[in-house]
């Protein structure tokens, strides 16, 4: 798979690692007062779709940037790729 | 029909005119009082053992394409019992001893083979690890035996026990575990469950489940509505999609696996070796081919299919173990879809909807626990009560913290 890297251009997956649904930007509030539910379904439980993912690739390989991968997961075509800076910045 | 010594000399004298399907086509009832969802080794073996074991009833295995057609048929057939952890090992040695009398009760040859399976060491502090598990091993019932350098030297001469980075110190043997053939396992459970009435429904595909105010009524299919008292679902990689259609969100993420087997080579492996630093294992099948593996590819997959980078560190592995397999050609390559769990064990437990039941999480060691995960379900779904081994096994030990994570890795799906 080629991840096409928004700064580096088309870069070969084997220099990323994965770890996995871009849910994970969304860090619950821990002052919320049902944090501790929020927490556990932020870390366990996932959508896992079948088809369009999308999800993290840390850059360890190269420029060690975070990105957002939009994927197929029934035929691992690669959509899009942008900076995961860029996408929490732009919630924010 | 039974089959036998007798009976296939029989058949060979009358010309094979006697042999019949060994399962129905059955048209689905309206109706069930169990409807198990996934016809795989899981999801027969279930059916199978709610038929002869726990009670006479109206059951159906409903399969969207055909009896086998998922991981039973796509796995590297390793059977074994070496966890480490109480909520794991007691089940995996039940399993272990359903294995040992599997073909004499469903009467199907399942080739079940206790070849042993050899776990290398390379460090101080792998021997440690790996006497720690042998001891928890025996301690539930399984068999151990820890093996100096020149012990595994005897094994397996041909071994590298010098390279640089893994030179090879002893072993783990479990001499118990071993190899059974797997669509064999499927068929046999398929058979057994069918001539005990159940209905094995193929090519019918569970599209939604009917539930009114908690409770389940019975599902939709490609096939018409098919109600049900109770629900039980083993699909495996599909678990994520599948418990969709009934709102819930699962601790599990979907990855593919690879296998690979490489042409027939004269018989020299005869047991099964894992080589977990190398991230490889191999075993030699009847027909001489080499079926061997190493890590999922680690991305969310439905593909059923990986990547070559994968394909290479497998075979690099192998190299580093074994150099003789150098001039091996691969045969096939294929891969399998894992439903990876939030603490790589599995899951088998009620839902909080009423009368539905899953099994799943199984990563990509179900094949072992066959036997097992389809007693214990049944057990569940039977009697409402977790069947002993597997109490650990609950839907909601992570939100109460209590996972059984054997490697350690934390809720990282892919690193288990």
């Amino acid at each position: 798979m080629l991840i096409p890297h928004p700064l580096l251009g088309l870069r070969d997956a084997e220099e990323f690692t994965y770890l996995g649904d871009a849910s994970l930007l969304d860090r619950p509030d821990p002052h919320a007062p049902d944090a501790a539910q929020q927490f556990y379904e932020y870390q366990h439980l996932r959508d896992n779709p079948a088809g369009i993912h999308r999800e993290l690739w840390f850059h360890e390989q190269g420029d060690r940037s975070w990105l957002i991968v939009t994927r197929n997961t029934l035929t691992h075509e690669i959509l899009g790729a942008e900076l995961a800076r860029d996408a929490k910045g732009a919630k924010a | 029909m039974r089959y036998s010594g007798f009976r296939v000399i029989k058949e060979a004298l009358t010309g094979h005119k006697g042999w019949k399907p060994i399962w129905r086509n059955p048209e689905p009832q309206p109706a069930y009082d169990y409807v198990i969802v996934g016809g795989g080794g899981h999801g027969l073996a279930t059916a199978y053992y709610l038929a002869t074991t726990f009670r006479q009833a109206r059951i159906a295995v409903l399969e969207k394409g055909w009896l086998g057609s998922g991981n039973i048929g796509r796995n590297t057939t390793i059977i074994r019992s070496n966890y480490l952890l109480p909520g794991n090992e007691p089940f995996y040695e039940f399993s272990m001893k359903l294995w040992e009398n599997l073909e004499q009760e469903f009467n199907f040859n399942a080739m079940v083979s206790q070849r042993g399976i050899l776990n290398l060491i390379h460090t101080d502090a792998q021997r440690d690890a790996y006497r720690r598990r042998g001891n928890a091993m025996i301690l539930a019932g399984a068999d151990a035996e820890l093996l100096d350098r020149e012990q595994v030297r005897a094994m397996y001469p041909w071994l590298n026990f010098d390279n640089a980075r893994f030179p090879i110190k002893g072993g783990l043997v479990q001499r118990r575990a071993g190899t059974a053939r797997h669509d064999g396992v499927a068929w046999g459970y398929a058979r057994g469950a069918d001539l005990a009435g159940v209905d094995l429904i193929q090519n019918c595909e569970v599209t939604g489940f009917r539930i009114e105010n908690g409770t389940l009524k019975g599902v939709e299919t490609s096939r018409g509505y098919i109600g049900a008292k109770k629900v039980g679902v083993a699909v495996a990689g599909s678990s994520g999609r599948v418990m969709a259609q009934a709102g819930m969100r699962l601790p599990i993420e979907s990855h593919v696996l690879q296998a690979f087997v490489s042409e027939g080579l004269k018989p020299f492996i005869d047991g099964v070796i894992t080589f977990g630093a190398g991230h490889f294992y191999v075993s030699q099948s009847d027909k001489g081919g080499l079926v061997f593996g190493g890590d999922i590819d680690g991305y969310n997959s439905y593909a059923q299919r990986g990547n070559m980078a994968v394909i290479e560190d497998v075979a690099q592995g192998g190299m580093a173990l074994m150099p003789a397999i150098g001039r091996a050609r691969l045969l096939r390559i294929w891969g399998g879809i894992m439903d990876m769990s939030m603490d790589g064990s599995p899951i088998i437990d009620r839902t909080p909807i009423q009368g539905l039941y899953l099994n799943a999480g199984w990563c990509y060691g179900g094949f072992k626990a066959t036997p097992a995960s389809g007693y214990a379900f049944a057990h569940l779904l039977a009697t409402d009560r977790p069947h002993d081994t597997a109490r650990a096994y609950r839907l909601d030990r992570f939100e109460r913290g209590y996972p059984i994570d054997e490697k350690g890795m934390g809720a990282t799906p892919n690193l288990h």
